[in-house]
């Protein structure tokens, strides 16, 4: 699924939603998400996932075809840890602990 | 110091970006939630454009141990979800470094 299908399953289950605000719903939630990460915020949907950012820091590295070293600056990295209700369910709903 | 967003957060910018009421905007955020776990559910990829790709991967079986006992213990297969970040996000989130936004 693309999101355009994703704006297109909303329209389809909104009938008096207008093709355009389905889509700028769509595009405001992932967004806001980003916008949040970008901020060095968290993001936590229960039942769905928690989204935070991680901070990698500077190293040195090697560029593999040559064995040179590389120096790489500190970053800071997004990363989603899978809700505990969509981790059940994508293992058929009573699978795993915590 | 950095916040935690929920549910409430992005209904909140639904409700200012859109004209909804805030029951509505609250129900289309769970609504394209639901979306993107049953195409997940359907084991379809979600992707989506300058933010990023979900995936589920099934993983095989395998011997674990619990670390603080030494004891094995089967691990069954399983799906993962996997979240790919695209590189549009990520360039988002380090743009923010040299602005001085703390890290999560």
């Amino acid at each position: 699924m693309i999101k355009s299908e994703l704006v297109a399953r909303i329209a389809e289950a909104y009938p008096h939603l207008m093709h355009k605000d389905a889509e700028r719903i769509v595009s405001t939630v992932f967004d806001e998400i980003a916008r949040a990460l970008a901020n060095g915020d968290r993001v936590e949907l229960r039942g769905f996932g928690a989204f935070s950012v991680k901070a990698r820091p500077a190293r040195t590295g090697r560029n593999p075809r040559t064995g040179e070293s590389v120096a790489v600056d500190e970053k800071r990295v997004p990363y989603f840890k899978t809700g505990k209700e969509l981790r059940e369910k994508l293992n058929g709903g009573d699978a795993g602990e915590d | 110091m950095a916040k935690t967003l929920t549910r409430s957060d992005l209904s909140e910018a639904v409700y200012q970006e859109v004209g909804l009421s805030r029951n509505e905007s609250a129900a289309l955020v769970e609504r394209v939630l639901d979306e993107v776990t049953g195409a997940l559910l359907r084991d379809e990829q979600v992707k989506l454009s300058s933010f990023g790709t979900f995936l589920v991967r099934a993983k095989g079986g395998r011997v674990g141990r619990n670390p603080k006992t030494g004891q094995e213990v089967p691990i069954a297969p399983r799906k993962v979800l996997l979240f790919r970040p695209s590189h549009v996000l990520k360039d988002q989130i380090n743009a923010s470094i040299k602005s001085g936004a703390e890290p999560a």
